[in-house]
This record gives structure tokens, sequence and C-alpha cells, in this order.
């Protein structure tokens, strides 16, 4: 034990500088001064003001504020001459078991802010990672491998209705046309036109057109200028319906009914009113300048047979296009999950508690819902335990991070993955959590006209773009050496699974065996 | 690694075991003795309306307990021991046969109508997963299934299959890797009137298991081979596809080869089959070989992993892993072939006695 600290008698003296704990940052950017010739990019760089120019013995030079680096390293990679790295701004905080660095610091930064703690992206906490507890099985002797740069290695993958036998298609074209063909498993979160800008949306757009996958609009709308991608986009009408029109409800592949969010199940989103610009308030068919608000729960859904109207009342206006309810990850996932597909969805969007948000009470975020690896296992097995499995489809998200993910996820029953943090980190986010400040210094999750100009949309396409095709290599890799050449032999093969350090509970509800059974 | 052998009388000629048994013992490497089997067709002319039930039981109790459980859901027409000879291979199970009908005061009473087929399998999972020490391993009309632990020679002559006389028969010569050699295990498997040889393993196990527990088939018996039995029973009798359909919702050619079908609606069906089929589609090396009441045919996979060759002789369709054990059969073969990777060979006597569809394979 230590011992407790000796404070002095006399009462502190007044200071002309109040200390505020916690308008601090844990990061700072360190100049290397014998390289650094004052150009003041980094400054023009750091939409967070870390960065001033001042100046010493003549002579430009940057200082760092240390009160708002967030490590997002965008001067580090802006400045031309290398002169920069992020280091982490550390305190010498007295160790304590319970009062570790991150509590402390909350309680610091809601002291200083009175407000709510927001964040972005999915949660960051030690809750365990079963993807990384997961491991594959490999051919060997008795099964070939297949070698995916010589022989067929299929990923085709049909999301919607099916049926359960041949004999119930009643009418074929009718069957064909309420299927959406994917070239692999993968598709594109949603994520809405506000949360991210135009130039991002128009990039996942055209990838998805030109891989033959699908991109989720997010509760944003549609823009004008994305309508030639339309073939490819799943609308999504959620709780504050914005954009949804009578064009809307015509243009898409597919359509999303949002009921809650990995990040934040049970709580709605808001759009604050300085971000409704122009382009924003035209596209969600709001005023500018108003708050854009998202309420928890849809106001005409309180009930499974509400829920039903809504996904027969979207099947009749868009001309019978699949539709694909979005349910959080919680406790009761399953049973949630066989209603709403008996409610009539054609598919079943999980969003894990690691999913992502561009703005998120991090309270919520990181203490609300369960893993997707979790809840897809017992979604899937609930729904074939029901028979009702043929009926709609599985798109697992939710802290998808690489193939292996993607492929984990199959296995254990996902029939399609999305992916929006993996996204966004392609095209230069360092996750620095700050996307609800709307001041994304890499252009992605800001629609300030400046930032947002900071992301190519060519150069966005093509990022997005080599991430997928170096995933579909991985997953044909993957497919290969357990000598299977068709997704859909890996789909729900949990044989190919196993476990590593589980839990006997934590095993049955994977349906996984453990390591070495 | 394991062989297989088949031949077929398009006229129904029956004959004893003696050829099939030829045609599989030249093929004795492709075994390592852990396990041997036979199935034969139209061997139980007397009985031919009942299902010949076949069971194994470790010991004479589980045996009673099996033929209780049959008594109080069939009428049993008849029944007897298996006969066996038992000088070579002395550890083995019990093995006794019941001709059965399902009890109409049971099926009757359904509120629901049940076919007799649907019941009998039924009730063949319900033994199989609840029985401890005993197993149902033959189950259809007409139709036998010998099987055990032992070379393809031993359990011919254990079975004494030099007294059946059936028009299609089928052998298997077991080499297991992956999963244990037990009397369960050996080849082939069978319900109903669906049996199957299987050579290689089905990668695809673990959701096509999945996907036939749905249906309420239960996997018992520690190895990959099963599921086929079930899927055929399933696909075919239950949800009414042809055979053809069927060889193609389990080995089904691969999308970019459906995508570039000429005509629209042959590639809507061969999609239709997929995309619905997905589950039941077998991955993995496998060449298998498929008996029914009316035929037989085989599938390999898509990039013919192991070996499947067919011989064509008079009336009689000849399958085996090797070429030699054709000529083995029927040393005077009028053509060989050689199906490419995923071609399936069909025989189907119900397309009459004339049909030579093995002659012509069904091209991709």
């Amino acid at each position: 034990m230590t011992q407790p600290e000796v404070h002095s008698s006399n009462p502190p003296q007044e200071t002309q500088i109040r200390p505020e704990p916690g308008l601090r940052s844990a990061y700072r950017p360190v100049f290397d001064m014998s390289v650094c010739d004052g150009c003041g990019i980094c400054a023009r760089e750091c939409s967070f003001n870390e960065i001033r120019m001042d100046t010493r013995e003549g002579k430009k030079v940057p200082v760092a504020n240390r009160r708002s680096c967030g490590a997002c390293h965008r001067c580090e990679y802006t400045c031309p001459l290398g002169a920069i790295h992020i280091e982490e701004n550390k305190m010498a905080l007295r160790p304590h078991g319970v009062w570790k660095d991150s509590a402390m610091q909350r309680i610091h930064l809601q002291a200083a802010s009175g407000a709510v703690a927001l964040t972005g992206l999915g949660a960051d906490t030690e809750v365990p990672n079963y993807f990384d507890q997961i491991l594959f099985n490999a051919c060997q002797v008795t099964n070939p491998s297949i070698d995916p740069q010589r022989e067929p290695m299929e990923t085709v993958t049909y999301l919607g209705r099916k049926a359960k036998s041949l004999k119930d298609v009643e009418d074929i074209q009718h069957f064909h046309n309420a299927l959406i063909r994917l070239r692999m498993p993968v598709v594109f979160a949603p994520m809405s036109y506000g949360s991210i800008n135009l130039n991002f949306q128009k990039a996942m757009a055209r990838v998805a057109q030109k891989k033959g996958l699908l991109w989720y609009s997010g509760e944003g709308g549609l823009h004008k200028e994305l309508y030639p991608y339309r073939d490819c986009v799943v609308l999504q009408v959620a709780s504050g319906r914005f954009g949804v029109s009578q064009e809307y409800l015509r243009a898409g592949r597919a359509y999303q009914i949002k009921i809650g969010q990995g990040a934040k199940p049970g709580i709605g989103g808001h759009l604050p009113g300085e971000k409704v610009l122009e382009g924003i308030s035209e596209t969600r068919m709001i005023p500018l300048h108003s708050d854009a608000i998202s309420p928890a729960p849809q106001h005409d859904i309180y009930s499974i047979e509400d829920l039903r109207l809504l996904i027969y009342a979207i099947k009749e206006a868009s001309g019978y296009k699949p539709v694909c309810v979005k349910i959080a990850a919680v406790h009761n996932v399953a049973a949630i999950a066989s209603g709403v597909v008996r409610a009539g969805a054609d598919m079943i969007y999980l969003d894990g508690y690691r999913g992502g948000s561009g703005a998120t009470p991090s309270i919520v975020r990181d203490h609300v819902g369960i893993p997707i690896e979790l809840a897809l296992a017992a979604v899937d097995q609930r729904l074939r335990d029901e028979h009702i499995r043929d009926q709609a489809s599985i798109v697992a998200a939710g802290g998808i991070r690489n193939s292996a993910d993607v492929m984990k996820a199959v296995a254990l029953g996902a029939d399609v993955v999305a992916i929006g943090t993996a996204c966004l980190l392609a095209c230069g986010c360092h996750a620095c959590q700050r996307c609800s400040s709307g001041k994304c210094p890499w252009g992605i999750t800001t629609n300030d006209p400046d930032l947002s100009q900071r992301l190519d949309v060519d150069w966005a396409e093509e990022r997005l773009t080599n991430l997928l095709e170096g995933w579909h290599h991985e997953m044909q890799e993957i497919m290969g050496l357990n000598g299977i050449y068709d997704i859909g032999s890996f789909r729900g093969n949990r044989l190919i699974l196993r476990g590593v350090g589980l839990s006997d509970r934590e095993l049955s509800i994977l349906g996984i065996q453990h390591a070495g059974e | 690694m394991c062989g297989i052998a088949g031949l077929i009388s398009r006229q129904r000629v029956k004959e004893n075991g003696k050829r099939i048994k030829q045609g599989i013992v030249l093929q004795n490497d492709r075994g390592n003795g852990l396990g041997a089997g036979y199935a034969a067709y139209g061997i139980y002319p007397d009985y031919a309306d009942l299902y010949a039930i076949h069971v194994m039981a470790m010991d004479e109790e589980s045996m009673l307990e099996v033929q209780s459980y049959l008594q109080e859901h069939f009428v049993i027409q008849h029944m007897e021991d298996i006969p066996i000879w038992n000088r070579v291979i002395h550890d083995h199970p019990l093995v006794k046969r019941f001709f059965v009908e399902p009890k109409e005061s049971i099926i009757k009473a359904f509120p629901v109508p049940v076919s007799e087929d649907n019941y009998t399998i039924e009730k063949v999972m319900a033994i199989n997963d609840r029985q401890e020490g005993a197993f149902v391993f033959s189950s259809g009309k007409d139709v036998g299934v010998f099987k055990g632990v032992g070379t393809p020679a031993d359990i011919y002559d254990f079975f004494c299959l030099d007294d059946y006389e059936g028009y299609t028969w089928l052998a298997h010569n077991r080499f297991p890797t992956n999963t244990p050699g037990w009397w369960g295990g050996a080849h082939p498997f069978n319900l109903l009137g669906w049996s199957i040889v299987h050579n290689g393993e089905i990668s695809s196990y673990g959701i096509n298991r999945r996907y036939l527990e749905g249906f309420g088939y239960k996997c018992r018996m520690q190895t990959d081979s099963e599921v086929v039995a079930y899927l055929l029973d399933l696909l075919i009798r239950r949800h009414g596809l042809t055979i053809e359909e069927a060889t193609l919702a389990l080995a089904p050619p691969y999308w970019a080869s459906v995508e570039r079908e000429k005509d629209p609606e042959v590639e809507q069906r061969l999609l239709a089959l997929k995309i619905i089929y997905e589950s039941a589609m077998l991955n993995g090396p496998f060449a298998i070989l498929a008996g029914f009441d009316n035929g037989m045919f085989s599938i390999t996979d898509n990039t013919k992993l192991r070996p499947m060759t067919v011989g064509l002789a008079d009336d009689y369709s000849y399958f085996a892993s090797e070429v030699s054990a054709l000529y083995e059969m029927e040393p005077g073969l009028e053509r060989v072939i050689t199906p490419r990777a995923g071609q399936p060979c069909i025989v189907n006597l119900d397309h009459g006695a004339e049909s030579r569809e093995a002659e012509a394979p069904i091209t991709r």
C-alpha cells in the first residue's frame, strides 16, 4: 500500500489561470524542427485547431496546443517534409485498479462540458471479440485444397426471399425478380448523407455498381446525383422518414426499415441544424438549418403488427421490392428476428455491439447490446429451428475488420456481411472517434464544403475497390484451403470453425466445437 | 480413398453377388479392411411390398428394444436373423431383419394425412437417434444393405451374398480417414429406396447436416456420407425433383456455366435450383454412386477429384472407380465412358428398358 499523501494545511492560493481538468488532449503532434521549414500546411490541414503557427526568433514555427489532438494523423500525412509524428500526450497518473485513466478522463471531460459525452465509430471496450477466438479448418491429405489461382472459386450470393423447394415456386419470373445477386457476400453498411458527405456516398455507389454489390443509403434520403446508382442501392426508411417521397419509394433496388443500430440500440439520431446545409436540406426534405431528429422508436411501429403494416406498405409502394429490416443485436434478438421474418421481411440486418455510428452517446455505445457473433449464431439457428431460414437473408454487421471476419460470419450463418468503418478506414480515417464533430480532417464524416473537398471521389473509389479486391482474393483463399469452391457450402457450415479459450456455454451459443475436438 | 463398384440390368435380370464381388475385390487396395458393404435391389420378392428393416445391435437387449419399438409402430409380417457366416469375422454385432408395414390404425389416426414413407423414415430416424447400441442400416422395399468392418471379400462371405439375387448391385471398399471405422460407418448408406456409396470427403457436411436436420433427418452415423442418402430422399421423394434435377442440385454446375446458358428458361430453372438448394449442394472431393428402385446414377465434384468410370454391355451398365474393375465385372464391354468433371451419369429404368442414358451422359 502506498502512503497517503501529506497535504499542506495552507489554503490554496487564488491564481490567474483556473485549471480545467478534461480540456487536454490525449495526443499531441511532435515537430522535428531540424526538418520543418514553417510552411504552415499542418496548421491548415488540422481542422481541430490543434496546431497554430507562431513566430519565434523571426522564423515561422508550428506549435501544438495540446488541447484537441485526437490522433487523426492528417498533419503527419500532409507534411511535405515528413517533419511530424503523433505521440501520446501521456499524463503520469497514479495507477488505480478502479479509477483507470479512461474513467478519470471521462469524469474530467464531463465535468468540464456538462453534456452527454458523444463519440463516433463503434465500441472501443474490452468486451470479448469472438471472431478472435474462432479459427478455421484446413484440408490435409484426405480432402485436397483447391487453388483459387487455378480453379474456379465462386462467391456469388443471392439475397432475399427464397423457397423451401422448387415445387413451392409458382412463378419462376417472380421468384427471380425478388432476389438480388451479389458478386461476393459483402455490402456497404448504411451511412446517411449528413453523417458522411456526398463524395463518400458516391464512391461507395460507384464501387457497388462496378462490383455487383449493394450500398445502403442510411437515413439521409437519396441525393439527386446518386440516382444513376439506384439499381444497387438499398434505400432506408427510418424513424425520421427523411427523404421518403413517392419517387424515392420507386427508385431503390430494395428498402430497409431501420429499427435499431448496433452502436445505439434503443435511441434515435440527431443531425444538428448547423450541419443541415443546402444539399442535405433538399435531400432530406427539411428546412435549411433545422435539426434533423430521428425519434428513438418509429412512431407508427409500436408492435410487430405495426412493423408488418409498414413492410407491406413499402412493398406495395415500391412495386414489391425486397424489404430489409435492420435491428440492433440485443438480448432477445433471436425471437425478435423470428417475428420480423414472419412479419414479412425478406432480409434481416443484424447490427452488433461493435457497430459504428457517426454520433452516439458513448455511454450507450459502450454498454448496450451484444456482439454480432453471438447474435448471428442465435438468429441463424432460431430461423432454422422454426423452418423459416429460407424466407429471409441475414445481413451481419458490427465490427467486421477483415476478410477472415467476413468468412467466419458467413460460416456462422450470415448470407452477407456489411462493412462501414472498414470503408472509412480505407479512405484515410484513423479512428479518432470524432465523427460527430463535423470536422473530419479526412473529409469523410463532414459536410463542411472545404473539408469534404479533401475526399476525392475517384481516389476513394480506387481505395474501396482495392480493399474489396484484396478481401475477395483472401476469401477465395480461405474457401480453397477448406476444399470448398462455392461460398454456398461455406454458409452456415459451422464445422469449419473451432473455438479457442471459450466456455461450453459460449461454444453452444456459437454452435461450434472447441479446437482439438 | 475408397473403391466403388455397381452394376444394373436394364431388363431387371437378377443375378447373385458374384460379379459385383469381383468388381470390388479387384479394388482391394482402395480400402484398408475397416469397412465394406453391398446393396442389392430385387432381393426380397416374397416381401416386395413391405419395408425391409435391417437392424444391427451390439447386444441382445438392444435388439429386443428395437423389436418392441417396431412392434409398437408397425405390423411385423416376418422377422429373422440375417444369415451370417462368421468363421473369418468373429467380432460382429447381431444382425436381424424385419419385414414391416405401418400400423394402419396409427396412420389413419393422424389429423393430417401422413405418407407411409414419411412415417417409416421418422421411425427409422427415431431408432437411430435414441436407441443405445442399435441402429437401422437399411429400410427400403425389396432392397437390402449388407455392410460391416472387414475387407470386401470378408463382408461378402460374412453375409452369404452368393444366396441373394438382385438386378442392381452396389459395392464399396472403405479407407476411413476422418471418421471411425465401425459397422455403422461402412457404406452403402440407405434410407427407403435410396442407397449410396461414396468415395471422398464432403466438405460441405456441416451445412448439409444442419439443412437436413431442419427437415427432421438425424445424422447419427458419425460420417459425412450418410447425408447423401437423406438428401436424395428429401429432394426426389419429398420435393419431387427429377433424378436429373437432383443431380444438378447436389453437384451443380458453376455459376459461371449457368450464366452462360443460352436458353433463358433453362438458365432460370438452373439458377432457381442452385439458389434454393444452396445448403444441399455437396462440396469437396467426391464420386458418388447411388442406387434407387428404378435405376442408378453417379455424380462427381466439379473438379473430379475422385474417379468414376462407366461401362456398357448388352443391357447392363457398370460403374466403378477403376476401369479394370469394369472389365472384371464384364470382360466383353462394348464401351467405356469416362464422365467429365461434374457430369452425372444416369440409368433410369422408368424411361423403359431401351433407356441408355448412361451412354450419353447429361452434358453441361
